[in-house]
């Protein structure tokens, strides 16, 4: 089912999809990433993990080009770059979650996720407008693969509610909804669970873990909650500060010693 | 021409064929996937519960033997059960949202070997209890998610079972006969399906039903409401559930009928509008649900559009039922109705889903007299109907024309009820259960030594109209000292009724006269409160001020009034009332789980009360214990006022003076 997608060659799964190799990003004197260095194989769920202001927000704007790194260098399906375009990291694959929900309020939830598949139509605009001839035939078949989004996420109910109206929970869901729309070969959340109560954070672990499954999709994500990333994560890198203190599996990482002095802090 | 051909076929198997035939290109079933509604003619059902046969004949499935089937209303799991009636075999439904304990005990009670179900959520379940189910040996699922990674030497997605059976009717020629066979060995007295009771009361018992009594019984009710293979249904309550298996799944084979499946439990609301079924069925419950959502979105609506619908329900209340029970209408009335019909009616009916509907039923407990005339007053031809699961299902149904809120129907065609001396209802009826699975002696239990079936629900015939009403449960059924009937929960309900009033306990039994203690409704009596200028700064305040209380022995003297109005009941009205000063919690142990009065731990509990209703104290001193939300305990004192309320003559009496 899953057609194939993006430019560059492809990856086998447990192979690097994405290397980091010693970023640094600094804001004038603010260094937010200082020489971080990982990687991401395909098929995994990879957790960043960090104190507030560690930098990890950042991370991710690096991986999907919306920050430009001033050192370091970026792999991604075998291509290196210095830094990635937006436009780049959408065509090659990469989808994205924002902290703050990103959707468009006053669309309803299939015209949301069908605004994800944006990249993936080839009709042109004109045609789209017309909603006529080859662009119609391809909404048809586009909106059956969203449809699918919608039922792998469970929110038939609310298809044409409009996304203001909903829940934060929801929203989320959906968010999450448009980004998997994409067919994304790399996606990254981040904080997913954020302001979640307990049932809508095992929900979200779900529907984490199936997209994962099912999809076969990359995951890259940030999140507070470490019952969740040491559920969830396969791998975790943790920062602090712009640096890399860390990176191993959850077991590792939580008995690393700078991991809990990052965390619960040092006495002096 | 429908009956006569139902008559000729004994089985569900050969109904599905014989609509294969005649129906062959109507649609049977629909379901909604992907957004889009799916449809399967009659035809194409018979095309895939063949197959599926086969394959669980090969699966091992045999005669006699039961299924289980868990889930919800999914197009693969009604074809489940025709599949296992083909074969001969006994399907026995579970309800979806069955914890794995009540589910554990249906299943080794019904000793299944295989279960149909829905999906991942079920199959862990079903799991959950492996080891307590050591006959269990095959499961099918229809949704494949999350089923990938699982051990598959017990398990097997439906659809396979489906191919499996397709590939050996291609290539094995008997296999077909050896099918037709097996259908044509069917008798109209081997058991069709095991229902089991939801078990309200104790360990829920299976419900044996036969092919013939329900094939019979169903007859009845498609000639009673003249169902055809034109009419819709939409299946969303619980497949396991008796209601659902007679309206949707016999009543559909019989009249070759639509049944839609929702795309999920939370979207049939906007299934049934899109579908726009022509028979419906829902539970008061719901009907208030949909009720409280129109009026609360009313309110938001703009002045102009709330004003014309308030007006405009204002004519239907008052020309609405008559028109619908064909009665004489003034021609002012006739056109304001009309015009009523096409600027609010009629858009509020289809936002509904209910401007199709023909035939509407309601059931299962009381519905309040306003929620039941509104629907009736908008055109939703709403009826009442009483039955039973031992019955199959129908006792009494309303006739067009003859509708009560407060009765349940006449006695259906074909139907032998009588009312015991002690108030029971009791019948004979053609859907009629064959036993309790595995469980003579609560068989016996409830059979008459006549062969009647007590139903255990207290009733009479009303004289007015000749339908039966049904009072309460025959156990709750008490007697005055003066020898006068005492149903509390009727008198309780006709309280509850009046928005002000939350809850009601009614004591009687073995007393001189009824008494009340009663809960206000905070947000009824606070909005009131705030309309009117009363000031008050709690519940209890609010529950103890004057002019609650005239508001309150208001609505009792109208509960009087109607009470009045059956001979029967007359003796039972309210002498005297109190309202509590704290609201009924289930955290005290007041109600129960499911919000229903434990009258006696109650009457234990507030013993001061009970004694000062009944020796004609004016006011009684109360404390009690409470648990707040965080589990603390507390004590909350109070002095309650109670109040005389009037009563009147019986009906007899009244009439002669009106």
């Amino acid at each position: 089912m899953r057609a194939p997608s993006g430019s560059g060659a492809e990856v086998a799964v447990g192979d690097v999809l994405l290397s980091i190799e010693n970023v640094s990003l600094s804001f004038g004197g603010v260094k937010a990433v200082s020489d971080v260095s990982f990687d991401i194989r395909k098929g995994e769920i990879r957790a960043i993990i960090g104190p507030n202001g560690a930098g990890k927000t950042s991370m991710l704007n690096v991986i999907n080009g919306f920050y430009h790194p001033q050192q370091g260098r970026i792999t991604f399906k075998g291509e290196t770059r210095s830094e990635m375009r937006p436009y780049e990291a959408a065509q090659g694959g990469i989808a994205r979650t924002f902290q703050n929900v990103a959707l468009f309020r006053g669309m309803t939830v299939l015209d949301n996720i069908m605004a994800g598949r944006t990249l993936r139509m080839h009709s042109n605009f004109i045609w789209q407008l017309l909603r006529f001839g080859p662009a119609m035939n391809e909404e048809v078949e586009h909106r059956h693969f969203v449809e699918e989004i919608i039922e792998f996420l469970k929110i038939q109910e609310i298809r044409r509610t409009p996304v203001g109206r909903l829940p934060y929970g929801l929203q989320k869901r959906v968010e999450l909804g448009r980004a998997l729309a994409m067919q994304p070969d790399l996606l990254l959340l981040d904080e997913p669970m954020a302001g979640m109560n307990l049932e809508e954070k095992e929900d979200m672990s779900r529907f984490v873990l199936d997209v994962n499954d099912h999809y076969g999709t990359t995951i890259a994500l940030i999140e507070h909650d470490m019952g969740v990333v040491m559920d969830l994560s396969d791998r975790v890198v943790v920062l602090d500060h712009g640096i890399k203190i860390a990176d191993g599996t959850p077991d590792e990482v939580k008995k690393n010693q700078a991991v809990i002095d990052a965390y619960l802090g040092v006495a002096h | 021409m429908a009956q006569t051909a139902a008559a000729s076929a004994d089985t569900f198997p050969k109904l599905l064929i014989r609509n294969a035939s005649i129906y062959g290109s109507r649609p049977a079933m629909r379901h909604k996937d992907y957004g889009i509604w799916q449809t399967w003619t009659w035809s194409q059902v018979l095309d895939v519960v063949r197959p599926y046969a086969v394959g669980l004949q090969r699966a091992g499935l045999k005669r006699g033997e039961t299924i289980a089937i868990v889930g919800g209303n999914r197009p693969k799991l009604y074809w489940s059960v025709m599949a296992a009636q083909m074969l001969g075999a006994i399907p026995v439904p579970v309800y979806a949202d069955a914890v794995a304990d009540e589910l554990s005990y249906v299943l080794s009670h019904a000793e299944v070997r295989f279960a149909a179900v829905e999906d991942q959520e079920q199959v862990d379940k079903v799991i959950s209890v492996l080891d307590r189910l050591p006959k269990i040996e095959l499961m099918f699922y229809d949704e494949k998610r999350g089923l990938r990674d699982y051990d598959h030497s017990n398990l097997r997605a439906i659809d396979d079972v489906i191919a499996d059976g397709r590939k050996a009717l291609a290539s094995d020629p008997s296999a077909a006969a050896k099918l037709d066979a097996e259908i044509a060995a069917g008798k109209g007295s081997d058991p069709s399906i095991i229902l089991y009771t939801s078990g309200t009361t104790g360990r829920s018992k299976g419900v044996v039903l036969t092919n013939e009594r329900s094939i019979k019984a169903t007859s009845d009710t498609v000639e009673f409401d003249k169902l055809t293979a034109d009419d819709v249904a939409l299946a969303y309550l619980p497949l396991a559930w008796v209601g659902d298996h007679y309206l949707n799944y016999c009543q559909g084979l019989v009249a070759g009928f639509c049944t839609a499946c929702p795309e999920n439990p939370d979207t049939a609301m906007q299934d049934l509008r899109e579908i726009g079924p022509t028979f419906y069925f829902a539970p008061p419950r719901t009907l208030e649900v949909l009720l409280t959502r129109v009026m609360i979105r009313m309110e938001d609506a703009g002045v102009l559009k709330r004003k014309m619908f308030h007006y405009f329900i204002g004519i239907a209340r008052k020309y609405g039922e008559r028109i619908l029970n064909k009665q004489p209408v003034p021609l002012s009335g006739r056109v304001l109705y009309w015009l009523g019909e096409l600027l609010v009616y009629g858009p509020l009916k289809n936002v509904l889903g209910f401007s199709k509907v023909r035939v509407a039923y309601t059931a299962g407990e009381a519905v309040g007299p306003d929620l039941f005339a509104f629907y009736r007053s908008i055109g939703l031809n709403l009826k009442q109907l009483y039955g039973q699961t031992e019955a199959f299902l129908y006792l009494t149904a309303q006739p067009d024309g003859a509708i009560y809120s407060d009765t349940v129907g006449v006695v259906f065609p074909n139907v032998d009820l009588r009312i015991a001396d002690n108030g029971e209802v009791q019948f004979k009826s053609p859907g009629m259960f064959a036993g309790y699975f595995k469980d003579e002696e609560k068989t016996k239990e409830v059979l008459t030594p006549d062969g009647y079936v007590k139903t255990g629900d207290a009733g009479f015939f009303d004289e007015k109209t000749g339908q039966l009403k049904i009072i309460d449960r025959s156990n709750d059924v008490g007697k005055l000292n003066n020898g006068t009937l005492f149903p509390p929960k009727y008198i309780e309900n006709k309280l509850k009724f009046f928005p002000n009033i939350r809850e009601a306990v009614a004591y009687g039994d073995k007393r001189d006269f009824v008494a009340v203690m009663l809960n206000i409704d905070l947000t009824a009596v606070g909005s009131w409160a705030e309309r009117n200028n009363v000031v008050y700064g709690s519940y209890q305040e609010l529950a103890g001020h004057p002019l609650v209380y005239e508001m309150i022995a208001a609505h009792v003297a109208e509960v009087n009034r109607s009470l009045a109005e059956d001979k029967a009941m007359a003796g039972a009205q309210i002498k005297r009332f109190l309202i509590l000063h704290k609201e009924l919690d289930a955290d005290d142990g007041e109600l129960t789980r499911t919000q229903k009065v434990r009258r006696g731990f109650i009457a234990d509990r507030y013993a001061p009360l009970i004694k000062a209703l009944y020796d004609g104290s004016k006011e009684a001193d109360i404390s009690t214990e409470v648990t707040f939300e965080d589990g603390r305990k507390g004590v909350i004192s109070a002095r309650v006022k109670i109040r005389d309320v009037q009563t009147v003559p019986a009906a007899g009496a009244l009439e002669k003076a009106a």
